[in-house]
């Protein structure tokens, strides 16, 4: 499948990341945790990649016909529920920031330190 | 015995859904006590299932497929759980503790929404099934199930500022920390075409270790490193353990963090041991790591003035020291971390209530401002002085037992000044938990100088809970006292040394595990022909143990004192000029974490590369 897949996830991921260090807006923050989980989209489907494949629905089709793996997808598939929680509650936590510390910047949300 | 497997996750994910479905129902007082009732019952239960499994898996690991879907010429098709002793008891721990925990919310909290009590029971199925899966994606899973439940814990009083923050660098570090995971399970299944851990384990032995493999371990590794708070992948923890109730605050100090320390046992003996080989620069870099995390755990911990910040600090020493343990890779090493954290669970979770019991009566946990005005709570005193003496390795507590054999199977690998590391970490620890007991409950020395940062953080720390009670209730005292003595009871069970030595030489089996997943055969399992190390208390052990107490006791002494000292009149202050860095260290930005978990995880992976090609 060759490694350009890879070369994407890796790509994307170091984006995420750098995204969540430098950040100064928790919404900004939070839309780059989704980027980082994003790689994991890449990787997961592109590991199951197969050149010249269908998808992996047989009720047309003989079941010898090459399909792309479907496992990768029923991950890919969970992980974006587990996303879909994960941003909720994090959302819902910047929501809560804004009120208390009437900021967004995650430098300024420290009430705690050493 | 088998559908009990399934049962221990089932209960308690049903009893969480109709309890948020039915949550309109549930208004006042007497419904609160039914949703109290009900919660305390599944979890003793679920507890109860644990114990049974234990004591039947005690001669080989069982293995449960759901919906039948047993595997077929070696390929998994279905999901497993696969249970040995010690998982069983880890998770039995982890039931206990949310029983314990419940029964001090019974009287804590002033108003509580049935949410907490369906949270607190998806937490519990969430730890529950992290230590009883055999499949690799299911674990992240259920990582993840334990993850969201704690980040909403955590900020369960979401209108103050430290529960907000806390919970903000709780979930997205650990949210990286996950996704890393996954990264490193879809390299490994693209690698192997499987999930099953056993399966994943039996292809890459064939195949041998090469880079892909390496950069999946790390992956997967660094994940459980940030949730088993080790530096420099520790911050979180503190953030997230000062703001949360006291009662959350158990589970999270007694068994979270060590789950991810187990994630990373289960993971290296299931998976990767016989593959990667190079087992002594496996044990380096690991060691390393570990000795770090115990060490600035332990100075940390004592420099703290925060109650629960102190009890959350020592939790990333005794991290350090877990992971010690296993780290050695052998079976004593991982017994004795094994018995090391049960006995810490039950000890810090008696601290944590006794904390709770502190700020629940007097309103606060600054050390400074309640200096001898704990006096009157007299047996929540006399509790917290035994657990603290337990969190100093006390003989015959179960953390004495354990300590001991990891120092004991450090020795014998030619490593005897680690037993010089666990001991600075008793004394600093244990110092730091007996001046609090000496200082609060018993108004001894001086009481620490007044700061105005950790002032103001303390007395952030007030509406958890209804202010001047004039008695302490006995549902708080009680879960307290009786896990404080657990932990001397299990210290004390006979024979426990060759048992759990047994059950970790089974678990670190890694052919003997394949087999009893893939192919259901009972294999004989090599205990028969280990010999146990001895593991009985000698002279020297006890004169070390006591050695240690002492130190914390002089220590602890020291700190209530010193200002009496002549040289300390003239304004000198220990470690005045450290505050600044530390704060620099500890910074509570998230973004900070962030860059030290990308760079731990850069030279984790470096180290690992270049000594496994």
């Amino acid at each position: 499948m060759g490694v350009f897949p890879f070369v994407v996830v890796t790509w994307i991921l170091a984006v995420g990341l750098y995204g969540i260090v430098t950040s100064r807006h928790l919404v900004h923050q939070i839309v780059c945790l989704i980027v980082v989980q994003s790689s994991t989209y890449v990787l997961l489907l592109g590991v199951g990649y197969r050149r010249g494949a269908a998808a992996p629905y047989f009720s047309d089709v003989s079941v010898h016909t090459p399909a792309v793996d479907p496992v990768v997808q029923a991950l890919a598939l969970t992980d974006v529920v587990v996303e879909a929680a994960v941003t909720a509650l994090l959302l819902a936590f910047a929501v809560q920031a804004h009120k208390r510390f009437g900021t967004l910047d995650p430098q300024e949300l420290v009430q705690f330190k050493g | 015995m088998d559908h009990l497997l399934a049962l221990a996750i089932a209960a308690p994910l049903l009893v969480a859904a109709a309890i948020a479905a039915l949550n309109p129902l549930f208004r006042g007082e007497r419904r609160r006590r039914t949703l109290d009732a009900v919660a305390i019952l599944t979890a003793a239960v679920v507890a109860a299932m644990l114990a049974a499994i234990m004591v039947r898996t005690a001669h080989g690991d069982t293995v449960y497929w759901f919906a039948g879907f047993r595997p077929s010429h070696g390929i998994a098709i279905g999901i497993d759980f696969a249970v040995g002793q010690l998982n069983a008891g880890l998770a039995c721990l982890a039931a206990v503790l949310v029983v314990a925990a419940m029964v001090f919310s019974w009287r804590y909290f002033e108003q509580v929404g049935s949410y907490y009590h369906a949270l607190m029971l998806t937490f519990l199925a969430g730890m529950v099934g992290f230590c009883l899966t055999g499949d690799i994606f299911d674990l992240f899973v259920w990582f993840e199930l334990m993850g969201v439940s704690a980040y909403a814990l955590t900020a369960y009083r979401p209108e103050e500022r430290g529960p907000i923050q806390g919970a903000l660098n709780f979930a997205i570090t650990n949210s990286v920390g996950a996704y890393l995971w996954l990264s490193g399970i879809g390299l490994i299944y693209g690698r192997t075409g499987a999930l099953n851990m056993a399966q994943i384990g039996r292809a890459v032995a064939r195949h041998g270790p090469d880079r892909l493999v390496v950069v999946a371990f790390v992956l997967i590794i660094t994940g459980l490193l940030i949730k088993g708070a080790i530096v420099p992948f520790h911050f979180w923890l503190a953030d997230a353990h000062a703001v949360a109730p006291t009662p959350v605050c158990v589970l999270f100090s007694g068994v979270m963090v060590e789950l991810g320390l187990y994630g990373i046992a289960r993971v290296y003996w299931s998976m990767f041991g016989q593959s990667l080989g190079h087992q002594a620069t496996v044990t380096r870099t690991f060691l390393t790591l570990a000795l770090l995390t115990a060490v600035v755990g332990a100075l940390f911990c004592f420099r703290e003035r925060h109650l629960k910040r102190l009890l959350a600090f020592s939790t990333v020493s005794h991290a350090g020291l877990f992971l010690t343990g296993i780290a050695l890779l052998t079976p004593l090493g991982l017994a004795g971390a094994a018995v090391y954290v049960a006995g810490h669970g039950l000890i810090k979770a008696a601290l944590f209530l006794c904390v709770g019991i502190v700020l629940h009566r007097l309103g606060s946990v600054n050390e400074t401002w309640l200096h001898g005005r704990g006096r009157l709570l007299r047996v929540t005193g006399a509790v917290f002085t035994l657990a603290a003496l337990g969190l100093a390795d006390m003989p015959p507590f179960a953390t004495f037992r354990g300590k001991g054999w990891i120092e004991a199977s450090a020795a014998a690998h030619g490593m005897p000044w680690i037993t010089a590391v666990f001991v600075i970490c008793s004394v600093l620890v244990g110092g730091a938990v007996l001046r609090v007991a000496g200082g609060v409950f018993y108004g001894l020395g001086d009481p620490p100088s007044e700061e105005t940062q950790m002032a103001a953080e303390a007395s952030e720390e007030t509406g958890e809970t209804d202010h001047a009670r004039q008695r302490t209730p006995a549902t708080m005292i009680v879960p307290a006292a009786v896990l404080a003595v657990a932990g001397i009871a299990i210290g004390s069970l006979p024979h426990i040394g060759a048992a759990v030595q047994a059950a970790a030489v089974r678990f670190q089996d890694q052919p003997a595990y394949n087999a009893t997943v893939l192919s259901g055969a009972h294999v004989a399992h090599p205990t028969a022909l280990f010999a146990p190390e001895p593991t009985g208390i000698t002279a020297a052990d006890l004169a070390s143990g006591l050695g240690a107490v002492a130190g914390a006791l002089i220590l602890a002494f020291l700190a209530l004192y010193w200002r009496r000292l002549p040289l300390l009149r003239r304004g000198f202050e220990p470690g005045a000029g450290l505050e600044r860095p530390i704060r620099r260290f500890q910074s509570g930005v998230v973004n900070d974490y962030v860059t030290w978990i990308v760079i731990g995880a850069a030279c984790l992976g470096g180290t690992l590369a270049f000594a496994i090609r």
